[in-house]
This record gives C-alpha cells, sequence and structure tokens, in this order.
C-alpha cells in the first residue's frame, strides 16, 4: 500500500514510520505544522509542535530513506481544535483537544486530503490496536491511547494503521535505538501542545479576558468567593479556588458545576463529585439495547463497569461505581474488556446517587 | 531522476570539479610568505582574473566570500554603515519587493536594529522593477537614501530588471546601487563593467562551481564597512583564509558557463519554452507567471501556477514520480508559504499556493521535459481534488 506516516519528531511515530516500511509499504513521512507560529526550540516537554520537533521528524524520515514533507495545517488545527477548545470552555465544558484532533485533523483533514492524493492510509503512533475494524487497547496500559481514538467512525479506522498497539513504550524506545532514530530517549509529550507552559488557566485567561462571577457552595447555597472566569475551573478542581471561608464540615470543597451564562461556579463536598450516570452524543454507537460493558470517562482513568444503551438521538450510560473527575466535553469510550465498542463525547452527568448536585439539566433514563 | 531544480543547485561542472580536487591536495595558506603560499596564491590571484574577465570586471574589485547570501549581507550592511557615517541622514533602504530571503532578511534586520527605514519598491505584474519607480522613490528624499538593491535576475519567476537604467537613477543622486545578479551570472549577459552597479552577487553553485563559495563584486573606491574582523585578507572587508579549491573552482565554472552562455542560452529556451508549451496543452487552465520569453526572462525558468492546487500536493505527487522541482519559496520549518515574489506580482494568495518552478540546467535534455509532460496532467488532477477538499478551488480566479 502507499501510505503517509503522520510524524511528530517523537519516538512512537517514528518507530510506526519504520515498522510501516518493514511491512513493505511504500511510506512517505508528513510532520503536521499545527501551531500558527511554531518557536525554534522546544522549551518543555511538549514535543510535536517546534521546528525542531519538524527536524527530528525529518531526520527520522532521511534515516528510513523515505520522503518527507511538512503539511501546514495551521489554520484547520486552530479552527477545529483551539477555537472550539476555547468555546468549550467558555461554555462551562472540559473539551479534550487531543479526541478533537484525532476526530478532526489527523483522521479527516490529513486522511482526506492523503486520500485525494492517492495514498492508501495514515499511519501513526498511537498505542492502540487495530485490526480489522476492531481497535483494541496497546499491550502497555500505562501507554493505552485507544481512548483518544475511541470516537474515530469505521470509515475512519478503515484507513489507519497503528503498528505499535502491540509493543510496549519501553520496547519500542529500544527500538529505536536499534534503528538508530536518534529521538530514541525523546522525552514523552504531554499535556494540551497548543498551551506552552501547561497554565490553561492563563491561557483561557488571555483569551477571553476577565469575566467575573460568584463561587456558590452547593450545601449551603451561599456564595462563598468570587473568581474572575469561570472558564479557569473544571469540574473535579480542588486547587486554586481560593474560597474565603471553610465549609461548614472542615472539608475542602470542590468545583462540582459551572454555569457560563450566571458565571456561576459551584462548589461542594468530594462525595458529589461522583457520577453515576452519563448522557452522550453518540459519535460510535451502532448497538441496539442496552450493552454490559466498561467505561472509560478521562485518557488515563480507569475504566469501571457500565451499561450503555442509545435512547433517542442519545447515548444513555450508567455506571456501576461512581466516576469522579470527568466533565462535559469529555469522551466517553465504552469497551469489552481490551476492545473499543464506540463511545461520545459526554453532554450531561448524572447527577450523584445522593442527588446532592445541580449538575446537568436531567437525569439519563432507563 | 528527473530534475528540474537548477536554480536552486546545479550540478558541478567537470572542469570545476577537476580544479577543486587538483587545488584540493595542495597545502598552502595564501597568505603566507613562503613557496606553498605563494603557490596558494597564485592560484588565487589567476583565479581572481579569471572571474574578473567573466564578469567584465577588474581583478581587484573581486571580493570572494562564502557564498551569496554572505556577499548580499556584505553588500547590505556594509555600505548601508559606510554611507550612513558619512552622512547621518541617510536611513532609508530602497530595495524591490520581491528580492531574495538574503536581501529582505538583512534590510529588514537594518530596520529592526539599526534605525533603518526599508522602503520595498514595488514591481509590475511580471516581476519588473520599472526605473520610474525607483526614481520616485529616491525623489521623495533623496539625500536619505543609503543604498539601493535590486536583483537582476528574479530567482523564482526568472524576470530580468533593466539593472543599467536602474543604476543611473540611482547615480543621478550618487546613491550606491547593489545587485543580486547570483541567477543572471552564466544564464544571461552580465558586464560589471557596462552595468553601473557599484557591487555585485555572484554565487559559485548556480553556475557549476561548489556550494559555500561566492563573490562580491565591488567598484574600486567605494566606502564598504566590513561584516567580519579578522586578518583582511580581502580588500580589508573580508576576513578569513581563503578557501583556494573554492576558488579556484568557481572561477574555472564561471569561466566556461560564461563562454558557453550564447549557445547554452538559446538551447535552454527552447528547451524551457517547449517544457511550457506541452504542459500548457496538457493543463490548458495553468497560468505562465513573469515575463515573456526573450532576453527580459531567464532561458532556464518556467513558473506556472496551477489553479486549484496546493504547491505541496503538487511537489509530493512529482516527487513520487521522480520529478524534482520547487514551489520556489519554503519557511524554516519546511512549512509553504504563499510566495512573497508572486503576491507583490499581484497574484492572489491561492493561485501563489499552487504555482511551481521548474528550472533548467547544464545537464537538462528533452527526457526530461518528456518525463514531466508525462504525468502532469495526473499529477494536477489529484493535486486539484485534494486542494478541493480545503477550499481551494473556490478561491482560484486564475
Amino acid at each position: 500500500m502507499r501510505v503517509l506516516a503522520a510524524m511528530s519528531g517523537g519516538v512512537d511515530s517514528a518507530v510506526a514510520a519504520a515498522r510501516a516500511v518493514d511491512a513493505g509499504h511504500d511510506v512517505t513521512g508528513v510532520h503536521l505544522a499545527l501551531a500558527k507560529s511554531p518557536e525554534s526550540h522546544r522549551t518543555g516537554a511538549r514535543g510535536c509542535c517546534t521546528v525542531e520537533d519538524a527536524r527530528d521528524a525529518r531526520r527520522a524520515a532521511d534515516v528510513l530513506g523515505i520522503p518527507f514533507y511538512v503539511w501546514d495545517l495551521a489554520d484547520r488545527f486552530e479552527q477545529d481544535v483551539i477555537d472550539e477548545f476555547v468555546t468549550a470552555y467558555e461554555a462551562g465544558r472540559t473539551p479534550n483537544p487531543c479526541v478533537r484532533c484525532n476526530e478532526r485533523i489527523k483522521f479527516a483533514a490529513v486522511l482526506d486530503k492523503a486520500l485525494a492524493l492517492g495514498f492508501d492510509a495514515v499511519v501513526t503512533g498511537h498505542h492502540a490496536q487495530l485490526s480489522g475494524a476492531v481497535l483494541r487497547r496497546s499491550v502497555d496500559p500505562d501507554k493505552d491511547q485507544s481512548y483518544v481514538l475511541g470516537t474515530l467512525r469505521p470509515e475512519q479506522l478503515a484507513h489507519a494503521i497503528f503498528p505499535l498497539g502491540d509493543t510496549t513504550k519501553t520496547e519500542v524506545r529500544a527500538e529505536a535505538a536499534r534503528r538508530g532514530l536518534a529521538v530514541a530517549d525523546k522525552p514523552d509529550s504531554h499535556d494540551i501542545c497548543f498551551i506552552a507552559d501547561g497554565d490553561t488557566g492563563r491561557w483561557l485567561r488571555e483569551r477571553l479576558g476577565s469575566r467575573p462571577g460568584p463561587v456558590v457552595d452547593a450545601v449551603t447555597g451561599e456564595t462563598v468567593g468570587e473568581h474572575d472566569g469561570a472558564f479557569a475551573f473544571t469540574i473535579g478542581q480542588r486547587r486554586g479556588l481560593r474560597l474565603g471561608r471553610p465549609a461548614p464540615d472542615g472539608k475542602p470543597r470542590y468545583v462540582l458545576d459551572i454555569a457560563p451564562v450566571t458565571a456561576t461556579v459551584t462548589v461542594g463536598p468530594a462525595e458529589a463529585l461522583d457520577v453515576h450516570s452519563l448522557v452522550a452524543d453518540p459519535v460510535v454507537w451502532p448497538y441496539e439495547g442496552p450493552v454490559v460493558c466498561t467505561a472509560q470517562v478521562r485518557a488515563h482513568g480507569r475504566a469501571v463497569p457500565a451499561t450503555a444503551q442509545a435512547v433517542g438521538d442519545e447515548l444513555h450510560v450508567r455506571l456501576d461505581e461512581p466516576v469522579r473527575g470527568t466533565a462535559p466535553g469529555q469522551a466517553v469510550v465504552l469497551y469489552d474488556g481490551d476492545r473499543v465498542l464506540g463511545g461520545g463525547h459526554i453532554r450531561r452527568l448524572g447527577a450523584g446517587e445522593s442527588g446532592s448536585g445541580p449538575r446537568g439539566a436531567g437525569r439519563p433514563g432507563f | 531522476m528527473t530534475y528540474l531544480d537548477h536554480a536552486a543547485t546545479t550540478p558541478m561542472r567537470p572542469e570545476a570539479v577537476a580544479a577543486y580536487t587538483a587545488a584540493l591536495a595542495e597545502a598552502g595558506n595564501a597568505s603566507s610568505l613562503h613557496a606553498s603560499g605563494r603557490r596558494a596564491r597564485r592560484v588565487v590571484e589567476e583565479s581572481r582574473e579569471a572571474l574578473a574577465a567573466a564578469l567584465r570586471a577588474r581583478p581587484s574589485e573581486v571580493v570572494f566570500t562564502a557564498g551569496g547570501t554572505e556577499s548580499d549581507n556584505l553588500a547590505i550592511k556594509g555600505l548601508y554603515w559606510a554611507r550612513r557615517a558619512a552622512a547621518p541622514r541617510r536611513h532609508r533602504v530602497l530595495v524591490s519587493a520581491i528580492e531574495h530571503r538574503a536581501i529582505l532578511d538583512a534590510v529588514f534586520w537594518l530596520a529592526e536594529a539599526q534605525d533603518a527605514q526599508v522602503e520595498l519598491l514595488p514591481v509590475d505584474a511580471t516581476g519588473m522593477v520599472h526605473p520610474d519607480v525607483l526614481a520616485a522613490a529616491i525623489a521623495r528624499d533623496p539625500d536619505s537614501v543609503a543604498l539601493v538593491s535590486v536583483m537582476w535576475a528574479n530567482n523564482e519567476v526568472g524576470t530580468v530588471s533593466p539593472i543599467a537604467e536602474l543604476a543611473a537613477v540611482a547615480h543621478g543622486y550618487g546613491i550606491a546601487f547593489h545587485t543580486d545578479a547570483v541567477q543572471a551570472v552564466g544564464s544571461i549577459p552580465v558586464s560589471f563593467e557596462d552595468s553601473g552597479a557599484d557591487a555585485l552577487t555572484v554565487s559559485a553553485h548556480k553556475l557549476g562551481g561548489p556550494i559555500g563559495m561566492g563573490a562580491l563584486l565591488v567598484r574600486r573606491g567605494l566606502a564598504l564597512a566590513p561584516l567580519t574582523h579578522g586578518g583582511g585578507q580581502e580588500r580589508d572587508v573580508r576576513s578569513g583564509t581563503l578557501d583556494t579549491p573554492g576558488v579556484a573552482a568557481f572561477a574555472a565554472a564561471a569561466t566556461s558557463a560564461v563562454s558557453e552562455r550564447p549557445v547554452e542560452a538559446e538551447r535552454l529556451a527552447a528547451l524551457r519554452d517547449d517544457l511550457v508549451a506541452r504542459v500548457l496543452a496538457a493543463v490548458p487552465d495553468a497560468v505562465v507567471n513573469g515575463a515573456p520569453p526573450g532576453p527580459g526572462l531567464l532561458p532556464g525558468i518556467a513558473h506556472l501556477t496551477f489553479p486549484g492546487c496546493e504547491g505541496d500536493s503538487l511537489l509530493l505527487l512529482l516527487d513520487a514520480h521522480g520529478i524534482e522541482c520547487s514551489t520556489g519559496s519554503a519557511c524554516s520549518a519546511g512549512v509553504a508559504r504563499p510566495s512573497h515574489v508572486l503576491l507583490a506580482m499581484g497574484v492572489d494568495e491561492a493561485c501563489a499556493r499552487g504555482s511551481l518552478r521548474f528550472s533548467l540546467g547544464r545537464t537538462s535534455e528533452r527526457a526530461d521535459v518528456d518525463a514531466l509532460v508525462r504525468v502532469i496532467m495526473p499529477v494536477v488532477g489529484r493535486a486539484r481534488r485534494a486542494g478541493a477538499l480545503s477550499g481551494l478551488s473556490g478561491r482560484s480566479g486564475g
């Protein structure tokens, strides 16, 4: 096959491209330039958006003896990922830009262009196993990325190749060193690639300005503090609330809800964070009737036993064990063992069994 | 492999390789007084005389450098510093809007760090700088102009500007005039003496010499401040031990390129015209950029816009067929940007992005054109399908 290897400049995508070459494919490397004005050198451990990363990718392609190009997708990335990220935060959701980038950039804009140019598939260094249309977790549980791929549609997966799913990250690094790829010991990238210093709150404040509002205690209904932008909070956040007085029970309080229209941030006790059910916009859910499965609601979270069912245009998920630290805007990915069944974007969370939080409108019906 | 990128660099001529390797085997610093030094010095000076003869300059006007970029920087900064030191009012720098980045980035640096006021001289739709445009720009305040620089022939579209007339305009006001003749030398007649220019940039590897070698021709008596300080080997404006093999190979290449030019230019122009005609026959809505064929256009350059295509898609697809050409401009990250040359010529951004430069040279043959013509139609078709995804087809009115 003629395949296009997306090469970030990191070790995973370099080894993935190398394996595609070994598999006998006609491989062309492409580095996606996603930043409008890329820094010339890495300042942190980001590892995908600098000129230095583009050079690392080019050097790896040279070692593999494959053609290499840089595709400028900065405009598309800004529109489909960054703007959407800001809009989502503005609306009180907590988006996952990596999921979005896979849905809209890597397996949409890039894949479409690749197919138009006569390629058959896009190869990436994601840690996940794909055979036929079946997506499974990586054998390396720490590095598994099936969650950020879990909302890809079958027609997208049909043109994807993930050569690294059967290999641990440690083995990938060792293989890179064996192959003479200089990126073998390059640090892992993490966090959000377009927020250089990792300070999402400050980054959002620079874009959105100051929008002050009250911080309200869910238990007492009292205003317990003020903030200058609800967008700087995420559900489940504990640090940085700067509340004037302690909770009546003296226990820490967490962000339970963000109401962007009134700029109200609601806080409450940890128990109120428990999510027992959720409603998602299904991106991939081909099943009728309830499906017993496990559900994962954030990138490095644990999957918990759950039951999922399509109801109208919604996907209702009941969690057998409560989860914390998720929020509308995140993806929910549903598994059968290590196999991805489907997933969607969380529209609202079901209130805890205690009913203590005003979190989202309505509870999912079963 | 079909190499249609001779304007980027062209293979070394055999006589240059011979001169280069012969000199590489000899020890000797041309600045030393002993016999080895004298031998090296003789090679350097004979080469200087040969290069001067090829370019109709005096040997003493040749300042060897490490390439076109260094020569451009020396001319721009050296003239700015020297002329401003003589008269502090001289802070305006007039350069054409279609200069190579070695000129543009040098003048932008002067603006940022040295208080220069940069004015980009507009070009016409073919990429030519008109003398009346220069005259008007100078006339706004002649005493404040530090220097003028206009390239002899553009590296992307191949259009030639009337250098002698432009130099005469500058001289009418007593202003120093520099020209970047990197693409012109060896392709069209270049006489430093007749041009009237005060300084002229030439590069070795564009005419079959080695990469990393160039020269700035500097008129005698011209005040020029040095960029680098040291031994002052080249007229006290350029320091550093001379690259004797590079100098020898440069002179050998320039001598051959200039002497073969009348015949070779005719051959290349015919090949180029054939390429353009056959590409247009295959892709009728392609648009040819630059000056019409003739003395106003470099013989080896064909620059075409393919509406609805992204240049980088065309490059990728042609590369996959073994055909090597160029979009003309790329940033340091390798991202294709719309060419500043085409934008200055009034081409819209979508068309500027969908343009390719095919450049022919000494080793080009009819078979190269045949190879391109065989694949251009399907390649453009595919690139158009990819371009349609990004909405390009809707924006490209030609």
